[in-house]
């Protein structure tokens, strides 16, 4: 264990974290701290730079003042976009994590077969990512994220361009597989009811700059529907809240 | 609630289902071959009437310009010979060196110029611009490098095609989707790796095109080539058309003409097979 877990209890802490891009400050002194095994969500209208935070959190981006501190663990990212290879079968795309780590060919075969079994996709290793649907095609890179055997998985908008009712069977998969593999998520979305669907917390964080304005704790108990009174009450406190944030920015 | 896996699992499953798309009959083979077929023997027959009907219209005398009887009898004699077919050995052996050097040269330099921005500035243009330019203008000066020989050949046909083969490199390097390279990067990619395991791969159907013009480029300076520089002892389809020329022998000449044509199609046909290969398996084809 960490001198910075035995100290915080977290995986990821951000303090007063900034990011400019030349002139323009993308995030403004942003602190936030995730716990081992905590689901937290990020909410904000356009131009939060909730996607600029994950890319830091990453590490794909440096930032530009403040400290951000994973503990050296490792980090995978999923986009909107599963971005599945095409060259690569459904099972050499998840094997590819594995392979990148110079696992041997039996083992990768196992473990990507054991990982397509936890997002429901048995039999489709052999498949090409474009006979796949979406909502399947998001699975695999789940799957393949889920090889790189990170500690904290990063989503970004993983559900944003699929349709609802494969959007909320994939919020009770991916609830069921954070529960079950024991994941810490930090997922980025703009659908307030997702975020309070799948969050323990959820961060909302102003516009332009980003600042995190608000840190709601959601309580109520799993598994959860998107359509429960409890989760459509918060919502919509939540969305008053960002409407209010929204129309600041109207001059 | 034991009952809740279950259920879940049978709604992805079932949503799985009704998402792909089902499977839908091609129809029988000989029919399918037929349809693509028919309108290719359409075209042959519409040209051999049009041939046929000039020499019916004697616009040329019939020694000049014969019938197509007369050159596909011709054709069937000169293909059963064992003569013929040492020309076409000639032939595809400089073809196939010759192209595949200008692969080696042209990747090489393809690559070198897609990782060094000072290379590209310095000679990325060029590349296109020997691209354009007509092969037959490199002959007088190969000739005088190399003398009339083997060597002379092959210079112009690698100079023909390799610029092709560097730039098809090029672009399928520089048109990498930026999500992949995102991809690559969460994943680890680093170097060599990185080359292996995404940029080559995802460049492959820009490289394809660019070995398929490449061929065509090869290709026609081969056949300059043979028709200008006559190799002692060579005797290579261009040198055997141009013997039929210098006999005033137009049938002969067609049936070279004939020759060529069905070797650069069926090549042709192999660069397709290979790219629609693999557009299927990148579900680049609406099926």
């Amino acid at each position: 264990m960490s001198l910075l877990q035995q100290k915080t209890g977290s995986v990821v802490r951000l303090e007063n974290v900034s990011k400019s891009y030349g002139d323009l400050l993308a995030l403004d002194r942003v602190s936030l701290t995730v716990a081992p095994g905590e689901f937290v969500c990020l909410l904000g209208a356009s131009g939060c730079g909730k996607s600029t935070l994950l890319s830091l959190v990453a590490g794909l981006d440096g930032i530009t003042g403040g400290t951000l501190d994973t503990g050296g663990r490792k980090v995978s990212l999923m986009f909107q976009e599963a971005a599945l290879f095409p060259w690569l079968s459904v099972r050499g795309n998840v094997e590819l994590p594995l392979r990148l780590q110079g696992v041997s060919r039996s083992e990768r075969r196992q473990r990507a077969e054991d990982l397509l079994g936890i997002v429901r996709l048995t039999g489709f290793a052999d498949k090409r990512p474009h006979e796949l649907s979406g909502g399947m095609r998001q699975r695999v890179a789940l799957a393949r994220a889920l090889a790189q055997d990170a500690d904290i998985l990063l989503m970004d908008e993983p559900f944003g361009a699929l349709d609802a009712m494969t959007r909320d069977i994939l919020h009770d998969e991916l609830e069921r597989i954070w529960r079950e593999q024991q994941l810490t998520v930090l997922f980025v979305t703009h659908n307030v009811r997702e975020a309070v669907r799948l969050g323990d917390r959820v961060i909302l964080l102003s516009s332009r700059p980003g600042r995190v304005i608000e840190d709601y704790a959601i309580t109520h108990a799993r598994p959860r529907r998107i359509d429960s009174p409890e989760v459509s009450g918060q919502a919509a406190e939540i969305t008053d809240r960002l409407r209010a944030e929204v129309a600041r920015h109207a001059h | 609630m034991p009952t809740d896996t279950a259920v879940e699992s049978a709604e992805v499953a079932g949503l799985d289902a009704l998402e792909l798309q089902p499977k839908r009959e091609k129809g029988a083979l000989g029919k399918r071959v037929w349809r693509s077929a028919w309108p290719k023997f359409l075209a042959i027959a519409i040209v051999l009437l049009i041939w046929q009907a000039a020499v019916w219209s004697e616009w040329k005398p019939i020694y000049v310009l014969p019938s197509p009887a007369t050159v596909f009898t011709d054709l069937g004699n000169v293909i059963t010979t064992a003569d013929f077919w040492d020309g076409v050995r000639v032939t595809m052996t400089r073809a196939f060196t010759g192209f595949l050097l200008a692969v080696v040269i042209g990747t090489i330099i393809g690559a070198l110029v897609s990782q060094f921005a000072p290379l590209r500035a310095a000679i990325g243009s060029l590349i296109t611009g020997l691209q354009t330019m007509p092969s037959i203008m490199w002959f007088p000066l190969a000739i005088l490098l190399f003398q009339l020989s083997e060597s002379a050949i092959l210079f112009v046909v690698v100079l023909g095609a390799a610029p092709s083969v560097a730039n098809g490199l090029i672009s399928g390097i520089d048109y990498v989707p930026r999500t992949w390279l995102r991809v690559g990067q969460v994943l680890g990619m680093r170097g060599f790796a990185k080359y292996r395991h995404l940029i080559l791969p995802a460049s492959l159907p820009s490289f394809i095109s660019g070995l398929k013009q490449g061929w065509a480029f090869s290709w026609r300076s081969l056949m300059a080539g043979e028709l200008l520089v006559i190799v002692p002892g060579a005797l290579s389809i261009g040198v055997r058309m141009q013997q039929a020329r210098d006999l005033s022998d137009s049938s002969l000449v067609i049936c070279y003409i004939i020759v060529v044509l069905i070797i650069g199609i069926l090549i042709d046909v192999l660069f397709n097979t290979a790219d629609n290969a693999l557009r299927k398996r990148w579900g680049l084809l609406g099926s």
